[in-house]
């Protein structure tokens, strides 16, 4: 049991806990901020699988930047809306509620059994990796590499991105303009 | 030592968890928050199998993208939501049974 084992248990935790708390509190504003702390904890599981770049990500993009819309919609719409929100049935188990929980644990018992069965630690490319040494080890140079490999390999996807960000970002504004009376 | 089978546990229950969040809740945003569970559930994936890969990083070069389209989806969502909210006066999407005309 290794110090990164016990680490990586204490973040799973902490991930599925908060994301079943999201998923099942009354208070929605609440939800909003403990989802806050699901992200911040998978940045730690990106860190834990060598990922330290995707891990800085995350938290600056979706904690800075998507939570904060989120919370930004929230507080635009009213409160008379959220209010009636609150009143209807919101225990985690009800049976309103059982079609989605029954596919829910079916679809996990699906994924499940697949993971099992699939034993990815053996799989052909992942054994060729480790026997021809391109595994990634705590102390190499990832973001460097990262740097590298997005202007030259995966220039196209990169460039790709930047166009339908901005196309997304044009759509938004559009969309969430004020509608002129005619 | 983590093996790829754990990160792919947490993963599943990310994802599991996501999609009961999007059948059951009544209100769009916290619709959306489960498509952002779900989506964060595929880039878990991404990076622990991007660790055997340390000549192209494929893996992590596809999580970043991952993100950013996942920033770009929220914001157009929330547009939407924005917008219908103006228009019928609730983000319940059971209720919202009208085109424009």
């Amino acid at each position: 049991m290794t110090l990164a084992r016990i680490l990586f248990y204490l973040m799973s935790f902490i991930v599925i806990g908060s994301a079943v708390f999201v998923a099942s509190t009354k208070n929605l504003v609440r939800s909003v901020f403990i989802f806050f702390i699901t992200l911040f904890a998978l940045a730690g599981l990106y860190v834990l699988a060598l990922a330290d770049f995707v891990a800085i990500t995350q938290i600056v993009i979706y904690v800075g930047g998507i939570l904060v819309l989120i919370l930004f919609a929230f507080m635009l719409s009213s409160r008379e809306n959220l209010n009636v929100l609150e009143q209807q049935n919101n225990r985690f188990i009800s049976i309103g509620k059982f079609p989605a929980l029954l596919l829910a644990g079916l679809f996990f018992i699906v994924l499940l059994n697949m993971f099992l069965k699939l034993d990815a630690d053996n799989l052909g490319w992942v054994k060729q990796a480790v026997a021809t040494n391109t595994v990634i080890t705590p102390n190499a140079l990832v973001t460097d590499n990262i740097g590298i490999n997005l202007m030259t390999k995966y220039l196209l996807p990169f460039e790709a991105i930047s166009i339908l960000l901005m196309i997304a970002l044009v759509g938004a504004a559009h969309l969430s303009r004020k509608e002129e009376l005619e | 030592m983590i093996t790829l089978t754990d990160f792919l546990l947490v993963s599943a229950a990310l994802f599991c968890i996501g999609l009961y969040m999007i059948v059951s809740k009544r209100n769009a945003i916290q619709i959306l928050i489960g498509i952002e569970l779900m989506l964060n559930a595929a880039i878990l994936n991404l990076v622990a199998f991007g660790k055997y890969d340390s000549l192209h990083n494929s893996g992590q070069v596809f999580a970043l993208f991952a993100i950013v389209l996942a920033a770009a989806t929220t914001a157009v969502a929330l547009a939407i939501i924005l917008n219908v909210y103006r228009r019928y006066k609730t983000i319940d999407p059971g209720e919202i049974n009208r085109l424009k005309d």
